[in-house]
Protein backbone atom coordinates (compact mmCIF):
# COMPACT_ATOMS: atom_id res chain seq x y z
CA UNK A 1 0.00 0.00 0.00
CA UNK A 2 1.37 3.38 -0.99
CA UNK A 3 1.72 5.89 1.83
CA UNK A 4 -0.03 8.57 -0.21
CA UNK A 5 -3.57 7.92 -1.38
CA UNK A 6 -3.09 7.35 -5.10
CA UNK A 7 -6.56 6.32 -6.24
CA UNK A 8 -8.03 8.34 -9.15
CA UNK A 9 -10.12 11.40 -8.37
CA UNK A 10 -13.82 11.13 -9.21
CA UNK A 11 -16.57 13.71 -9.33
CA UNK A 12 -18.81 13.70 -6.27
CA UNK A 13 -21.89 12.67 -8.29
CA UNK A 14 -20.06 9.81 -9.94
CA UNK A 15 -18.56 8.68 -6.65
CA UNK A 16 -21.89 8.63 -4.83
CA UNK A 17 -23.19 6.08 -7.35
CA UNK A 18 -20.15 3.87 -6.77
CA UNK A 19 -19.46 4.19 -3.07
CA UNK A 20 -20.87 1.57 -0.71
CA UNK A 21 -21.04 1.09 3.04
CA UNK A 22 -17.43 0.06 3.58
CA UNK A 23 -15.06 1.23 6.26
CA UNK A 24 -12.21 3.32 4.93
CA UNK A 25 -10.62 6.70 4.35
CA UNK A 26 -11.24 9.44 1.79
CA UNK A 27 -9.95 12.78 0.58
CA UNK A 28 -12.04 15.67 -0.74
CA UNK A 29 -10.55 18.19 -3.16
CA UNK A 30 -11.68 21.44 -4.76
CA UNK A 31 -11.69 22.22 -8.50
CA UNK A 32 -7.95 22.87 -8.49
CA UNK A 33 -7.21 19.45 -7.01
CA UNK A 34 -6.18 20.83 -3.62
CA UNK A 35 -7.05 18.42 -0.83
CA UNK A 36 -9.34 20.33 1.53
CA UNK A 37 -10.43 17.52 3.85
CA UNK A 38 -9.35 14.04 4.88
CA UNK A 39 -11.91 11.85 6.61
CA UNK A 40 -12.75 8.29 7.49
CA UNK A 41 -15.76 6.03 7.68
CA UNK A 42 -15.52 4.16 10.95
CA UNK A 43 -17.57 1.67 12.89
CA UNK A 44 -20.16 4.29 13.84
CA UNK A 45 -20.58 5.69 10.32
CA UNK A 46 -24.07 5.22 9.03
CA UNK A 47 -23.75 3.77 5.48
CA UNK A 48 -19.94 3.76 5.73
CA UNK A 49 -17.94 5.63 3.10
CA UNK A 50 -21.04 6.42 1.07
CA UNK A 51 -22.73 8.11 4.01
CA UNK A 52 -19.62 9.95 5.17
CA UNK A 53 -18.78 11.34 1.72
CA UNK A 54 -22.39 12.34 1.09
CA UNK A 55 -22.71 14.11 4.46
CA UNK A 56 -19.37 15.88 4.23
CA UNK A 57 -19.86 17.10 0.66
CA UNK A 58 -23.22 18.55 1.72
CA UNK A 59 -21.31 20.58 4.33
CA UNK A 60 -18.45 21.51 2.01
CA UNK A 61 -19.65 23.16 -1.16
CA UNK A 62 -16.02 23.65 -2.29
CA UNK A 63 -15.55 19.88 -2.53
CA UNK A 64 -15.95 18.75 -6.13
CA UNK A 65 -13.77 15.63 -6.24
CA UNK A 66 -13.24 12.63 -4.03
CA UNK A 67 -10.99 9.60 -3.87
CA UNK A 68 -11.14 6.83 -1.33
CA UNK A 69 -9.63 3.62 -0.07
CA UNK A 70 -11.50 0.77 1.60
CA UNK A 71 -9.56 0.00 4.76
CA UNK A 72 -10.48 -1.63 8.07
CA UNK A 73 -7.45 -0.01 9.74
CA UNK A 74 -9.11 3.34 9.11
CA UNK A 75 -7.83 5.03 12.28
CA UNK A 76 -4.15 4.48 11.58
CA UNK A 77 -4.60 5.16 7.85
CA UNK A 78 -6.47 8.40 8.60
CA UNK A 79 -3.61 9.58 10.78
CA UNK A 80 -1.02 8.53 8.24
CA UNK A 81 -2.76 10.56 5.53
CA UNK A 82 -2.93 13.59 7.82
CA UNK A 83 0.75 13.30 8.79
CA UNK A 84 1.81 12.87 5.13
CA UNK A 85 -0.27 15.88 4.08
CA UNK A 86 1.40 17.88 6.82
CA UNK A 87 4.83 16.70 5.64
CA UNK A 88 4.06 17.60 2.04
CA UNK A 89 2.32 20.96 2.56
CA UNK A 90 3.38 22.11 6.02
CA UNK A 91 -0.16 22.08 7.40
CA UNK A 92 -3.26 19.93 7.65
CA UNK A 93 -6.08 20.26 5.10
CA UNK A 94 -8.11 23.43 5.58
CA UNK A 95 -11.31 21.83 6.84
CA UNK A 96 -9.62 19.36 9.16
CA UNK A 97 -8.29 22.45 10.93
CA UNK A 98 -11.57 24.37 10.73
CA UNK A 99 -13.72 21.48 12.01
CA UNK A 100 -11.00 20.28 14.39
CA UNK A 101 -11.26 16.83 12.79
CA UNK A 102 -7.82 15.72 13.82
CA UNK A 103 -6.20 13.75 16.63
CA UNK A 104 -5.30 15.80 19.69
CA UNK A 105 -1.57 15.50 19.10
CA UNK A 106 -0.11 15.89 15.64
CA UNK A 107 2.38 13.26 14.53
CA UNK A 108 5.25 13.69 12.14
CA UNK A 109 6.25 11.60 9.17
CA UNK A 110 9.08 12.09 6.73
CA UNK A 111 8.31 9.60 3.96
CA UNK A 112 11.35 8.56 1.95
CA UNK B 1 1.14 -16.41 48.78
CA UNK B 2 -1.91 -14.87 50.42
CA UNK B 3 -4.47 -14.08 47.72
CA UNK B 4 -6.90 -12.20 49.97
CA UNK B 5 -7.04 -8.51 49.20
CA UNK B 6 -6.18 -6.17 52.02
CA UNK B 7 -8.77 -3.61 53.05
CA UNK B 8 -6.77 -0.92 51.25
CA UNK B 9 -6.42 -2.98 48.06
CA UNK B 10 -10.14 -3.73 48.13
CA UNK B 11 -10.93 -0.04 48.46
CA UNK B 12 -8.59 1.03 45.65
CA UNK B 13 -9.77 -1.70 43.28
CA UNK B 14 -13.39 -0.74 43.99
CA UNK B 15 -12.63 2.90 43.28
CA UNK B 16 -11.00 2.11 39.92
CA UNK B 17 -13.85 -0.26 39.03
CA UNK B 18 -16.41 2.48 39.65
CA UNK B 19 -14.31 4.94 37.64
CA UNK B 20 -14.27 2.61 34.64
CA UNK B 21 -17.99 1.87 34.85
CA UNK B 22 -19.25 5.35 35.65
CA UNK B 23 -16.81 7.51 33.68
CA UNK B 24 -15.16 5.54 30.89
CA UNK B 25 -17.89 3.20 29.65
CA UNK B 26 -20.53 5.94 29.13
CA UNK B 27 -18.06 8.10 27.18
CA UNK B 28 -17.00 5.16 25.08
CA UNK B 29 -20.55 4.73 23.76
CA UNK B 30 -20.09 7.89 21.69
CA UNK B 31 -16.57 7.21 20.43
CA UNK B 32 -15.49 5.47 17.27
CA UNK B 33 -15.17 1.74 18.08
CA UNK B 34 -11.45 1.87 17.29
CA UNK B 35 -10.73 5.16 19.09
CA UNK B 36 -7.76 5.40 21.41
CA UNK B 37 -8.20 8.90 22.77
CA UNK B 38 -10.86 10.96 24.48
CA UNK B 39 -11.90 14.48 23.50
CA UNK B 40 -9.55 16.90 25.28
CA UNK B 41 -12.22 18.27 27.64
CA UNK B 42 -13.24 14.82 28.86
CA UNK B 43 -9.64 13.74 29.22
CA UNK B 44 -8.74 16.76 31.34
CA UNK B 45 -11.83 16.35 33.50
CA UNK B 46 -11.03 12.70 34.15
CA UNK B 47 -7.38 13.41 34.90
CA UNK B 48 -8.60 15.79 37.60
CA UNK B 49 -10.67 12.93 39.00
CA UNK B 50 -7.80 10.46 39.09
CA UNK B 51 -5.69 13.13 40.82
CA UNK B 52 -8.45 13.56 43.42
CA UNK B 53 -8.50 9.79 43.85
CA UNK B 54 -4.77 9.92 44.56
CA UNK B 55 -4.08 7.50 41.75
CA UNK B 56 -2.60 9.75 39.05
CA UNK B 57 0.87 8.67 37.94
CA UNK B 58 0.45 5.20 39.39
CA UNK B 59 3.79 3.89 38.21
CA UNK B 60 5.83 6.89 39.31
CA UNK B 61 8.06 6.06 42.29
CA UNK B 62 7.02 7.94 45.46
CA UNK B 63 10.33 9.87 45.58
CA UNK B 64 9.28 11.45 42.26
CA UNK B 65 5.78 12.30 43.45
CA UNK B 66 3.98 9.03 42.66
CA UNK B 67 1.31 7.62 44.98
CA UNK B 68 3.51 4.85 46.50
CA UNK B 69 1.41 1.86 45.56
CA UNK B 70 3.02 -1.58 45.63
CA UNK B 71 3.34 -3.69 42.50
CA UNK B 72 0.70 -6.24 43.49
CA UNK B 73 -1.88 -3.49 43.98
CA UNK B 74 -0.81 -1.84 40.72
CA UNK B 75 -1.33 -5.16 38.98
CA UNK B 76 -4.82 -5.44 40.46
CA UNK B 77 -5.52 -1.88 39.28
CA UNK B 78 -4.26 -2.72 35.78
CA UNK B 79 -6.73 -5.62 35.69
CA UNK B 80 -9.54 -3.13 36.38
CA UNK B 81 -8.33 -0.35 34.10
CA UNK B 82 -8.51 -2.45 30.97
CA UNK B 83 -12.16 -3.47 31.39
CA UNK B 84 -13.50 -1.43 28.50
CA UNK B 85 -13.36 -1.44 24.71
CA UNK B 86 -10.05 0.40 24.31
CA UNK B 87 -8.67 -1.08 27.52
CA UNK B 88 -6.01 -3.37 26.10
CA UNK B 89 -3.86 -0.68 24.50
CA UNK B 90 -5.38 2.51 25.95
CA UNK B 91 -6.44 1.62 29.50
CA UNK B 92 -8.76 4.40 30.73
CA UNK B 93 -7.43 6.44 27.76
CA UNK B 94 -4.34 7.40 29.73
CA UNK B 95 -6.25 9.33 32.39
CA UNK B 96 -4.24 7.69 35.17
CA UNK B 97 -1.08 9.18 33.65
CA UNK B 98 2.09 7.25 33.11
CA UNK B 99 5.60 7.08 34.41
CA UNK B 100 7.00 7.44 30.93
CA UNK B 101 10.05 5.32 30.31
CA UNK B 102 11.02 3.76 33.62
CA UNK B 103 14.68 3.57 32.57
CA UNK B 104 14.91 7.35 32.93
CA UNK B 105 14.72 7.04 36.69
CA UNK B 106 18.29 5.75 36.39
CA UNK B 107 19.37 8.69 34.22
CA UNK B 108 21.89 11.38 35.15
CA UNK B 109 20.60 14.51 36.86
CA UNK B 110 20.96 16.50 33.65
CA UNK B 111 19.11 13.85 31.65
CA UNK B 112 16.36 13.81 34.26
CA UNK B 113 15.95 17.59 33.96
CA UNK B 114 15.68 17.42 30.18
CA UNK B 115 13.59 14.28 29.75
CA UNK B 116 12.22 12.67 32.91
CA UNK B 117 10.70 15.62 34.75
CA UNK B 118 8.99 17.14 31.66
CA UNK B 119 7.58 13.65 30.97
CA UNK B 120 6.21 13.31 34.49
CA UNK B 121 4.63 16.78 34.12
CA UNK B 122 2.96 15.60 30.89
CA UNK B 123 4.96 18.04 28.77
CA UNK B 124 7.05 15.52 26.84
CA UNK B 125 6.55 12.04 25.46
CA UNK B 126 9.09 9.34 24.82
CA UNK B 127 9.27 6.12 22.82
CA UNK B 128 11.20 2.88 23.29
CA UNK B 129 13.23 1.95 20.20
CA UNK B 130 14.55 -1.60 20.39
CA UNK B 131 13.10 -3.87 17.66
CA UNK B 132 14.50 -3.76 14.15
CA UNK B 133 13.49 -5.15 10.75
CA UNK B 134 16.06 -7.88 11.42
CA UNK B 135 13.93 -9.16 14.31
CA UNK B 136 12.57 -8.24 17.70
CA UNK B 137 12.64 -11.57 19.53
CA UNK B 138 16.39 -11.71 19.95
CA UNK B 139 17.35 -8.05 20.22
CA UNK B 140 20.84 -8.71 21.56
CA UNK B 141 21.84 -10.33 18.29
CA UNK B 142 19.37 -8.65 15.92
CA UNK B 143 20.36 -5.04 16.55
CA UNK B 144 22.12 -3.77 13.45
CA UNK B 145 21.67 -0.05 14.01
CA UNK B 146 25.22 1.19 14.44
CA UNK B 147 26.64 3.88 16.70
CA UNK B 148 30.14 5.12 15.95
CA UNK B 149 32.03 7.50 18.21
CA UNK B 150 33.07 10.83 16.69
CA UNK B 151 34.78 13.09 19.23
CA UNK B 152 32.25 13.98 21.93
CA UNK B 153 29.38 12.71 19.80
CA UNK B 154 28.12 9.44 18.44
CA UNK B 155 26.82 9.00 14.88
CA UNK B 156 23.88 6.61 14.57
CA UNK B 157 22.75 4.93 11.35
CA UNK B 158 20.09 2.25 10.92
CA UNK B 159 16.40 1.60 11.34
CA UNK B 160 13.82 0.43 13.85
CA UNK B 161 10.47 -1.28 13.31
CA UNK B 162 7.33 -1.81 15.41
CA UNK B 163 8.00 1.30 17.46
CA UNK B 164 4.89 2.70 19.17
CA UNK B 165 4.38 6.41 19.57
CA UNK B 166 7.55 7.60 17.81
CA UNK B 167 5.63 9.87 15.43
CA UNK B 168 4.22 11.86 18.34
CA UNK B 169 7.17 11.66 20.72
CA UNK B 170 9.64 14.37 21.69
CA UNK B 171 12.44 11.94 22.41
CA UNK B 172 13.12 8.23 22.52
CA UNK B 173 15.45 5.57 23.85
CA UNK B 174 17.31 4.09 20.89
CA UNK B 175 19.43 0.97 21.26
CA UNK B 176 22.37 0.75 18.88
CA UNK B 177 25.37 -1.49 18.40
CA UNK B 178 28.43 0.32 19.63
CA UNK B 179 30.80 -2.66 19.46
CA UNK B 180 30.15 -5.23 16.74
CA UNK B 181 32.36 -7.91 18.35
CA UNK B 182 30.69 -8.08 21.72
CA UNK B 183 27.16 -9.40 21.10
CA UNK B 184 24.82 -8.36 23.90
CA UNK B 185 27.71 -6.54 25.57
CA UNK B 186 28.11 -4.26 22.57
CA UNK B 187 24.77 -2.42 22.71
CA UNK B 188 24.39 1.16 24.01
CA UNK B 189 21.19 3.05 24.87
CA UNK B 190 20.96 6.64 23.57
CA UNK B 191 18.38 9.28 24.41
CA UNK B 192 17.47 10.79 21.05
CA UNK B 193 15.53 13.99 20.36
CA UNK B 194 12.99 13.52 17.58
CA UNK B 195 13.74 16.96 16.11
CA UNK B 196 17.27 15.74 15.37
CA UNK B 197 17.80 16.24 11.59
CA UNK B 198 18.90 12.62 11.17
CA UNK B 199 15.73 11.21 12.78
CA UNK B 200 12.95 10.10 10.43
CA UNK B 201 9.59 8.40 10.95
CA UNK B 202 9.28 6.75 7.56
CA UNK B 203 5.84 5.19 7.82
CA UNK B 204 3.03 3.97 9.99
CA UNK B 205 2.85 0.18 10.16
CA UNK B 206 -0.80 -0.80 9.81
CA UNK B 207 -1.80 -3.87 11.78
CA UNK B 208 -4.86 -5.47 13.35
CA UNK B 209 -4.69 -2.70 15.94
CA UNK B 210 -6.06 0.32 14.12
CA UNK B 211 -5.58 3.27 16.47
CA UNK B 212 -2.55 2.40 18.54
CA UNK B 213 -0.20 1.78 15.64
CA UNK B 214 3.50 1.15 15.25
CA UNK B 215 6.01 3.06 13.13
CA UNK B 216 9.17 2.45 11.15
CA UNK B 217 12.13 4.70 11.92
CA UNK B 218 15.30 5.52 10.05
CA UNK B 219 18.41 7.19 11.39
CA UNK B 220 20.69 8.89 8.87
CA UNK B 221 23.97 10.14 10.31
CA UNK B 222 22.08 11.09 13.44
CA UNK B 223 24.54 12.92 15.69
CA UNK B 224 23.92 12.37 19.41
CA UNK B 225 26.11 13.84 22.17
CA UNK B 226 27.83 11.35 24.47
CA UNK B 227 26.02 13.06 27.35
CA UNK B 228 22.82 11.48 25.97
CA UNK B 229 23.98 7.94 26.64
CA UNK B 230 21.70 6.33 29.21
CA UNK B 231 23.80 4.24 31.57
CA UNK B 232 27.15 3.09 30.27
CA UNK B 233 28.58 2.46 26.82
CA UNK B 234 28.00 -1.17 25.78
CA UNK B 235 25.68 -1.79 28.74
CA UNK B 236 22.41 -0.92 26.98
CA UNK B 237 21.12 -4.43 26.68
CA UNK B 238 20.73 -4.79 30.43
CA UNK B 239 18.53 -1.67 30.36
CA UNK B 240 16.40 -3.15 27.57
CA UNK B 241 16.17 -6.55 29.19
CA UNK B 242 15.09 -5.20 32.56
CA UNK B 243 12.30 -3.27 30.88
CA UNK B 244 11.16 -6.28 28.89
CA UNK B 245 10.87 -8.43 32.02
CA UNK B 246 9.04 -5.80 34.10
CA UNK B 247 6.65 -4.91 31.30
CA UNK B 248 5.35 -8.48 31.09
CA UNK B 249 3.35 -8.18 34.32
CA UNK B 250 1.13 -5.20 33.39
CA UNK B 251 0.94 -6.65 29.87
CA UNK B 252 -0.58 -9.82 31.34
CA UNK B 253 -2.84 -7.82 33.67
CA UNK B 254 -4.36 -5.91 30.73
CA UNK B 255 -5.27 -9.18 29.03
CA UNK B 256 -6.88 -10.46 32.21
CA UNK B 257 -9.00 -7.31 32.57
CA UNK B 258 -10.38 -7.67 29.07
CA UNK B 259 -11.06 -11.37 29.63
CA UNK B 260 -12.89 -10.58 32.88
CA UNK B 261 -15.09 -8.00 31.15
CA UNK B 262 -15.84 -10.26 28.17
CA UNK B 263 -16.72 -13.12 30.52
CA UNK B 264 -18.94 -10.85 32.61
CA UNK B 265 -20.82 -9.71 29.48
CA UNK B 266 -21.35 -13.33 28.45
CA UNK B 267 -22.61 -14.26 31.92
CA UNK B 268 -25.21 -11.49 31.68
CA UNK B 269 -26.19 -12.35 28.13
CA UNK B 270 -26.69 -16.11 28.05
CA UNK B 271 -29.58 -16.30 30.56
CA UNK B 272 -31.46 -13.68 28.50
CA UNK B 273 -30.85 -14.97 24.99
CA UNK B 274 -33.26 -17.75 24.00
CA UNK B 275 -32.82 -20.34 21.26
CA UNK B 276 -35.25 -23.16 20.48
CA UNK B 277 -37.42 -22.13 23.41
CA UNK B 278 -34.83 -22.06 26.18
CA UNK B 279 -32.13 -19.66 27.40
CA UNK B 280 -28.62 -20.24 26.08
CA UNK B 281 -27.48 -20.70 29.68
CA UNK B 282 -29.34 -24.03 29.83
CA UNK B 283 -27.17 -25.49 27.03
CA UNK B 284 -24.27 -27.59 28.18
CA UNK B 285 -22.05 -26.36 25.34
CA UNK B 286 -22.50 -22.80 26.61
CA UNK B 287 -22.00 -23.78 30.24
CA UNK B 288 -18.72 -25.46 29.38
CA UNK B 289 -17.49 -22.37 27.56
CA UNK B 290 -18.25 -20.33 30.67
CA UNK B 291 -16.49 -22.86 32.88
CA UNK B 292 -13.43 -22.82 30.65
CA UNK B 293 -13.45 -19.00 30.75
CA UNK B 294 -13.59 -19.04 34.52
CA UNK B 295 -10.64 -21.44 34.76
CA UNK B 296 -8.60 -19.50 32.19
CA UNK B 297 -9.17 -16.25 34.05
CA UNK B 298 -8.46 -17.63 37.51
CA UNK B 299 -5.21 -19.31 36.56
CA UNK B 300 -4.06 -16.16 34.76
CA UNK B 301 -4.82 -14.00 37.78
CA UNK B 302 -2.96 -16.26 40.18
CA UNK B 303 0.13 -16.65 38.02
CA UNK B 304 0.28 -12.92 37.30
CA UNK B 305 -0.16 -11.95 40.94
CA UNK B 306 2.56 -14.40 41.92
CA UNK B 307 4.93 -12.71 39.47
CA UNK B 308 3.96 -9.28 40.84
CA UNK B 309 4.43 -10.50 44.41
CA UNK B 310 7.92 -11.83 43.70
CA UNK B 311 8.93 -8.64 41.91
CA UNK B 312 7.50 -6.62 44.77
CA UNK B 313 9.62 -8.50 47.28
CA UNK B 314 12.75 -8.00 45.20
CA UNK B 315 13.05 -11.70 44.40
CA UNK B 316 13.97 -13.02 40.93
CA UNK B 317 10.81 -13.04 38.83
CA UNK B 318 11.94 -13.58 35.23
CA UNK B 319 10.35 -17.04 35.00
CA UNK B 320 7.13 -15.93 36.71
CA UNK B 321 6.82 -12.82 34.51
CA UNK B 322 7.27 -14.95 31.39
CA UNK B 323 4.64 -17.41 32.65
CA UNK B 324 2.22 -14.57 33.37
CA UNK B 325 2.68 -13.10 29.90
CA UNK B 326 2.33 -16.50 28.27
CA UNK B 327 -0.68 -17.71 30.22
CA UNK B 328 -2.65 -14.45 30.28
CA UNK B 329 -2.24 -13.64 26.58
CA UNK B 330 -3.26 -17.15 25.51
CA UNK B 331 -6.12 -17.40 28.03
CA UNK B 332 -7.33 -13.91 27.11
CA UNK B 333 -7.51 -14.90 23.46
CA UNK B 334 -9.48 -18.04 24.24
CA UNK B 335 -11.93 -16.21 26.52
CA UNK B 336 -12.67 -13.47 24.00
CA UNK B 337 -13.06 -16.08 21.26
CA UNK B 338 -15.57 -18.10 23.31
CA UNK B 339 -17.53 -14.98 24.21
CA UNK B 340 -17.78 -14.00 20.56
CA UNK B 341 -19.15 -17.46 19.84
CA UNK B 342 -21.79 -17.12 22.55
CA UNK B 343 -22.90 -13.72 21.22
CA UNK B 344 -23.14 -15.05 17.67
CA UNK B 345 -23.50 -12.36 14.99
CA UNK B 346 -23.44 -9.60 17.59
CA UNK B 347 -20.07 -10.90 18.74
CA UNK B 348 -18.40 -10.04 15.46
CA UNK B 349 -20.18 -6.69 14.93
CA UNK B 350 -18.57 -3.38 15.83
CA UNK B 351 -21.60 -2.64 18.02
CA UNK B 352 -19.90 -4.65 20.78
CA UNK B 353 -16.24 -4.60 21.85
CA UNK B 354 -15.46 -8.28 21.20
CA UNK B 355 -14.22 -7.83 17.63
CA UNK B 356 -11.72 -5.15 18.75
CA UNK B 357 -10.57 -7.27 21.68
CA UNK B 358 -10.24 -10.28 19.38
CA UNK B 359 -7.97 -8.37 16.97
CA UNK B 360 -5.91 -6.70 19.67
CA UNK B 361 -5.65 -9.79 21.86
CA UNK B 362 -4.10 -11.68 18.94
CA UNK B 363 -1.23 -9.22 18.92
CA UNK B 364 -0.54 -9.89 22.59
CA UNK B 365 0.82 -13.36 21.86
CA UNK B 366 3.51 -11.68 19.76
CA UNK B 367 4.10 -8.31 21.45
CA UNK B 368 6.60 -7.91 24.33
CA UNK B 369 8.34 -11.10 23.21
CA UNK B 370 6.47 -13.86 21.37
CA UNK B 371 5.09 -16.65 23.54
CA UNK B 372 7.61 -19.07 22.06
CA UNK B 373 10.34 -16.87 23.50
CA UNK B 374 8.54 -16.86 26.86
CA UNK B 375 8.58 -20.67 26.79
CA UNK B 376 12.30 -20.53 26.01
CA UNK B 377 12.88 -18.21 28.98
CA UNK B 378 10.94 -20.52 31.30
CA UNK B 379 12.82 -23.59 30.02
CA UNK B 380 16.12 -21.79 30.49
CA UNK B 381 15.22 -20.96 34.08
CA UNK B 382 14.22 -24.58 34.69
CA UNK B 383 17.18 -26.22 33.01
CA UNK B 384 19.86 -23.68 33.77
CA UNK B 385 22.70 -22.30 31.75
CA UNK B 386 22.96 -25.28 29.39
CA UNK B 387 20.25 -23.69 27.24
CA UNK B 388 21.80 -20.25 27.09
Amino acid sequence: MAIRLDKPWQSIDEALTRLRGHLGVYQLADDSGTVIYIGFAGGNSLYGLKGEVRDMTERLSAATQVRWEINTAYQSRFRELLWVHNADFGELPRYNIEFNHRPTRLGRLSPA
Amino acid sequence: MNLDLTEEQDMIVGMVRRFVREEILPLELNLDPDADELPTQDRERLIEKTREMGLYGLDIPPEYGGPDIDLVTRTLIAMEMSQHRAGLYAPCYGTFGGAGLAQLFEATDEQKERYLYPTLRGEKRGFFGLSEPSGGSDPARAIQTKAVRDGDDWIINGSKLWISGADRADYGLVFARSDSDKGRNGVTCFIVDTDNPGFHVRRIVHTLRSAHYATELQFEDMRVPASNILGEVNRGFAIANDRLTRQRIPYAAGCIGVAVKAHEMALEYVPQRETFGAPLSTRQSIQWMLVDNEIDIKQSIWITLEAANKANKGEPFRKEAAMAKLVATEAGGRVVDRCMQMFGGLGVAKDLPFERWYREMRIRRIGEGPNEVQRHIIARELLGASLR
